[in-house]
C-alpha cells in the first residue's frame, strides 16, 4: 500500500468510531426529517437538496415551513441566519485546529455543524493518524450520515418498520458526555457553568424557540467581563 | 410558490448558514495573528457551547406537563455515572440511549 493510501485509510478507520453516536442520532433525525418533508407534500429531491445545500437539521425543519409559506426572501434570510449564528461561535473555537488544512479546509467549514464541531474539537487524532484527513473524515461521516437518514425517511415516507422512539437521545448525551469531559478537564468551572446558566436562564424567559440568540449574548458578555480570572484560570491549566 | 421562489428560499438558507459558518475563517486570516481577545474565545467558548447544547437538546422538555422531564433526568444521570465510570464515550452513549428508549417507550 503507498504512503498516501494508508494515511488515507488510517484516518478513516480512526474517525469511524467516535462517529457512531451521530450515525444513530442523524439516521433517526435525518428520517424524520425526511418523512415530515414527504408528508408536507415535498417530492424526494427536495430534502435531499436541501441536506447537501444547506446541511444544518435545525434550518432544515424551518425551511420546510418556509416553504409551505408565502414567499418572503428577506424574512427567510435573517430566520435562517438566528438560527444558524451559534455556527459564529464554532468557526471561532476552530481557527487554530483548522490552520493549514489546505484544500480539506473548504470542506470543513462548510460542514461544520453542531455535531462535527463536538468531535474535532474535542477528540484528537491518535498518534500516527493524519489530522487532517481525521477531522476531514469524521465531517464526511456525519454528513453521510445525514444525507442517508435523510434519504431512507424521504423513500419510505413514513413506514418504519420497528420503533425509533428515544433513539434521537444519542445526540443529548453525546453532548453530555463532551461536556463532562470539558468540565473535568478545566480547575474552574466559570466557563461550562456560564453556558449553562445563560441557556437556562435565557430557555426559561425566551421560550423554546427564540432563546439562543440571547445566550450567544450573555456567553459573550459574561465572558467578556469575566475576562481576567477566566483567563487566569485558562492559563493555569 | 412558484420553482423560482423555492430556488431562492433554499438558496438563502444555504447563504445564511455558509455565511455563519466560514465569517470566522475570512475576519481572521491566518496570515495575521489572531487578536488576542479573540484567541480567548477561541479557549473559553467550547465549554459553555457544550452546555449551551445540552440545554438546546433539552428545550422541548416540558417539566409541567407528561412525564415531567424524568425519563431524561434519569438518562442523562445514567450517561454521566456511566461515562465517569468507564470513560469510554461510545458505551456511555449507547448505554444512556438504550437506558432511554426503555423508559419511554415502556416505562413512562
Amino acid at each position: 500500500m503507498s504512503g498516501q493510501k494508508g494515511k488515507i485509510r488510517r484516518a478513516l478507520t480512526a474517525a469511524f468510531p467516535h462517529t457512531i453516536p451521530i450515525l444513530a442520532g442523524f439516521l433517526v433525525l435525518g428520517m424524520s426529517y425526511g418523512v415530515y418533508a414527504r408528508t408536507s407534500g415535498f417530492s424526494f429531491w427536495v430534502p435531499m437538496t436541501m441536506a447537501v445545500a444547506i446541511f444544518g437539521g435545525s434550518l432544515e425543519f424551518v425551511a420546510v415551513s418556509m416553504l409551505l409559506a408565502p414567499f418572503a426572501p428577506v424574512q427567510t434570510f435573517l430566520a435562517a441566519l438566528m438560527i444558524q449564528a451559534r455556527h459564529l461561535f464554532y468557526g471561532i473555537s476552530m481557527l487554530e485546529r483548522y490552520k493549514g488544512m489546505g484544500w480539506k479546509k473548504l470542506y470543513l467549514i462548510y460542514a461544520l455543524c453542531d455535531e462535527t464541531f463536538s468531535i474535532n474539537y474535542a477528540v484528537r487524532a491518535p498518534e500516527g493518524v493524519d489530522e487532517g484527513w481525521f477531522m476531514f473524515f469524521v465531517s464526511l461521516l456525519d454528513q453521510s450520515y445525514w444525507l442517508a437518514g435523510t434519504a431512507l425517511g424521504a423513500a419510505l415516507g413514513g413506514v418504519i418498520p420497528f420503533s425509533t422512539e428515544g433513539l434521537d437521545f444519542a445526540m443529548t448525551a453525546l453532548f453530555v458526555v463532551i461536556f463532562l469531559d470539558q468540565w473535568q478537564k478545566e480547575s474552574r468551572h466559570w466557563t461550562a457553568l456560564i453556558g449553562l446558566g445563560s441557556a437556562l436562564a435565557c430557555l426559561t424567559a425566551f421560550g423554546p424557540d427564540d432563546f439562543l440568540i440571547p445566550t450567544m449574548v450573555c456567553i459573550l458578555a459574561l465572558l467578556t467581563l469575566l475576562r481576567g480570572p477566566i483567563e487566569r484560570g485558562l492559563d493555569g491549566q | 410558490m412558484t420553482l423560482t421562489q423555492r430556488i431562492v428560499t433554499i438558496a438563502l438558507c444555504a447563504l445564511a448558514t455558509l455565511i455563519t459558518r466560514f465569517l470566522p475563517f475570512l475576519v481572521f486570516s491566518p496570515q495575521r495573528p489572531t487578536p488576542k481577545y479573540i484567541q480567548y474565545l477561541g479557549k473559553a467558548l467550547p465549554a459553555a457551547i457544550f452546555g449551551m447544547l445540552v440545554i438546546y437538546c433539552l428545550k422541548n422538555v416540558s417539566l409541567f406537563t407528561g412525564s415531567h422531564g424524568l425519563p431524561e433526568l434519569l438518562a442523562i444521570a445514567a450517561t454521566a455515572a456511566i461515562h465517569l465510570w468507564k470513560r469510554q464515550m461510545l458505551l456511555s452513549v449507547a448505554g444512556g440511549t438504550v437506558f432511554y428508549m426503555i423508559l419511554v417507550q415502556w416505562v413512562f
